[in-house]
């Protein structure tokens, strides 16, 4: 929460929220490849990318 | 109350830590020098610990914990750096996919949450209560300028900050005045002085971010009236770079990669423009090579040199501080103090990002922090003697274990000892009280041997540091004799500025000796000083005084009563690819793996060849 909000602050103050789309984007995916270390998402990897 | 304040630097290269208690820094340490692993990155939890324990103990607090801190300061601001490296991807798009892929996963794992990195790492060096810390984020190169200007010798003075990236700017002029500094330009990326450095060192088959060096000692090797020098210069002022009148510079993007690759240059580009092509690493040093990193040097000081008129025009100042990793480059440096643009030049000892951690501690006392500053008339860096150090029963315990022999002797014969092995011709290893901050020895953990020996420079080169035998070695000086031996005779305490030996203490080189390979002209003597003479008769100078590094002095002085010479060769006390020594086990490491003749650890003296282990005497 608190990198969120930083980020969101750091966003405001320099104008630039054109860049919050691609950061969750990186952070979703990021977050996926960490996940898929575990068997469960693994399949669904291969299939969206 | 006193104002503790604890700087960091990491997680890009050289991590490093720095405690600022009242505005003085009371301890700094590079976590290499811990980890033995160069350049480390990590987050720098030994040399945190260091500073919390042994910086505490100094400043007569006792061990700090970190929220017993006022304040932890990081040298740069994360953020920033990722929205450049978000910005330069969409910039550079359709290229860089994969560099941005590999960027993307670091930043994402681990470079965006630094706040939660840092009370981790912070945690690792001691327990505290993080909902008690302050945690600040300086700007990269607010934090060189902070290190350049507070521990400087100057009230007000103009500086310059130039290295490879920070998060937007890659250099700056700012004013520093009393307990505040002003920016007043900015070079902004991928425009950079020290990437252009960098291509040029790759390019040349050294490592990028520690190659540096290598090129800057190549370049005497390179033929400066020959027509390929002038030629190659004229490409790559033509092509490569534009420098303008006012220091800035613009980099010709279609030959790098750096900016969307994984590499510095565009290496086909080069080679059709410069005619030849990238040298391996590791082979062999052909002329070519020489002549690139001469044309290299040249344009890298005409670069600093209208950077350096531009912060005096800017500021109307007589002094200038230099810090960022351009400033390590001596010979560039050198240049600025020798065209007069001004009196007086400071430069922070530990110039590249590790000092950022100085700067961000000493920046958050007089800027966040408001406190004021009295400037002295000497710098506050303590000689650059600002690392750990080690008790007798350290160094008993570590050489007990080691099963090497060694004996415990009074100063005075510790020193005469010393001074008589190297007056004999052998080469020592020297390991005395506090590790130094910043990337050279300056006689604390030191390697030095008698620079009139011309075959010193190659057999300290090849027998005991195991590296390329064309890098030059440097002299430690007694400050008094500076003017005896060399032509500047300024101070230079720190060991980043060259001066030239003096024409009457000059040897001419042989006829037909500028055709020979750099590692042949190695050997040829040069001036009394063969060791520590470059081609070009420049030397990396230590001035040595007696307050800042007592007993390096009174060896120096030894030597010189023995000799009438008060100059020793003074190399890192290292083998190559390895870190500075830190600890009496590194030392005692280094020294069974080398052809050092003696070691000399506090007042412990360890010989090779000596009698069967144990304390003897």
């Amino acid at each position: 929460m608190e990198f969120l909000r930083d980020m969101l602050l750091f966003l405001k103050e320099r104008k630039k929220w054109w860049l919050l789309p691609v950061i969750l984007a990186l952070l979703a995916a990021g977050a996926l490849l960490l996940l898929s270390g575990g068997a469960a998402v693994t399949p669904f990897v291969y299939t969206l990318f | 109350m006193s104002l503790k304040i604890l700087g960091i630097s990491a997680f890009y290269h050289d991590s490093a830590a720095a405690l600022s208690v009242d505005g003085e820094i009371v301890f700094a340490a590079h976590e290499e020098r811990f980890t033995r692993k160069k350049h480390d990155r990590s987050f720098p939890a030994n040399a945190v610990k260091a500073c919390l324990e042994q910086g505490g103990a100094r400043a007569g607090l006792g061990a700090l914990a970190p929220d017993a801190l006022d304040a932890v300061v990081f040298y740069e601001k994360p953020l920033l750096k990722f929205e450049r490296l978000l910005e330069t991807a969409y910039a550079f798009a359709p290229r860089g996919g994969g560099q941005f892929v590999l960027s993307a996963k670091a930043w994402a794992g681990e470079k965006l949450f630094m706040k939660r990195l840092l009370r981790e790492g912070l945690a690792a060096a001691a327990p505290y209560d993080a909902a008690k810390l302050k945690l600040l984020f300086s700007e990269h190169h607010l934090s060189h300028a902070a290190s350049a200007f507070y521990p400087s010798p100057f009230e007000e003075a103009a500086i310059v900050t130039a290295d490879g990236a920070g998060e937007w700017a890659c250099g700056g002029i700012f004013r520093g005045a009393g307990a505040g500094i002003e920016a007043l330009r900015e070079q902004r990326f991928p425009h950079s002085l020290g990437l252009l450095y960098s291509a040029f060192t790759c390019y040349a088959g050294f490592r990028v971010n520690s190659g540096e060096y290598k090129l800057m000692g190549l370049a005497p090797y390179g033929d400066p009236a020959g027509q390929r020098v002038k030629e190659i210069k004229r490409k790559i002022l033509a092509e490569l770079v534009s420098l303008g009148e006012d220091g800035s510079v613009w980099l010709n993007q279609d030959y790098f990669d750096y900016g969307a690759g994984l590499r510095m240059t565009d290496d086909a580009r080069w080679a059709a423009l410069l005619g030849f092509p990238p040298r391996a690493p590791e082979g062999p040093l052909l002329p070519e090579y020489c002549d690139l990193a001469l044309a290299a040097q040249q344009v890298t000081e005409e670069a600093l040199i209208r950077l350096a008129r531009e912060a005096a025009r800017l500021t109307g100042s007589r002094n200038l501080c230099l810090a960022g990793g351009v400033a390590l480059n001596c010979a560039a440096a050198s240049a600025v103090l020798r065209e007069g643009i001004f009196e007086r030049l400071w430069l922070q000892p530990a110039a590249g990002d590790a000092g950022g951690a100085v700067g961000a501690a000493l920046g958050a006392h007089h800027i966040y922090f408001k406190q004021p500053r009295k400037a002295g008339g000497s710098d506050s860096m303590s000689g650059a003697l600002l690392g750990p150090e080690y008790t007798d029963a350290e160094i008993e315990a570590a050489a007990g274990a080691s099963g090497l022999a060694f004996n415990k002797v009074s100063d005075d014969a510790l020193f005469a000892e010393a001074a008589a092995l190297l007056a004999e011709g052998r080469v020592i290893g020297w390991h005395q009280g506090r590790a130094e901050w910043g990337p050279r020895a300056l006689g604390n953990r030191s390697i030095l041997a008698d620079a009139r020996d011309p075959g010193m420079q190659e057999r300290v080169n090849l027998k005991i540091k195991r590296r390329e035998a064309f890098r030059p070695f440097a002299p430690a000086v007694l400050a008094e004799d500076a003017a005896a031996w060399f032509e500047g005779g300024f101070s230079s305490p720190y060991m980043l500025l060259l001066d030239r030996v003096r024409q009457d203490r000059r040897k001419p080189e042989p006829p037909g000796t500028a055709a020979l390979a750099p590692s042949e002209r190695v050997g040829i003597a040069r001036s009394d000083l063969p060791a520590v003479t470059h081609l070009d008769y420049t030397a990396r100078l230590q001035t040595v005084d007696g307050k800042a590094n007592p007993r390096f002095h009174r060896l120096l002085s030894g030597f010189k009563a023995l000799t009438g010479c008060g100059v020793l060769l003074n190399t890192s006390f290292n083998v190559r690819g390895e870190p500075i020594v830190c600890s009496p086990e590194d030392s005692l490491r280094c020294f069974m793996a080398t052809g050092l003749d003696a070691l000399f650890i506090g007042n412990y003296i360890f010989r090779k060849a000596a009698p069967p282990a144990g304390r003897q005497g």
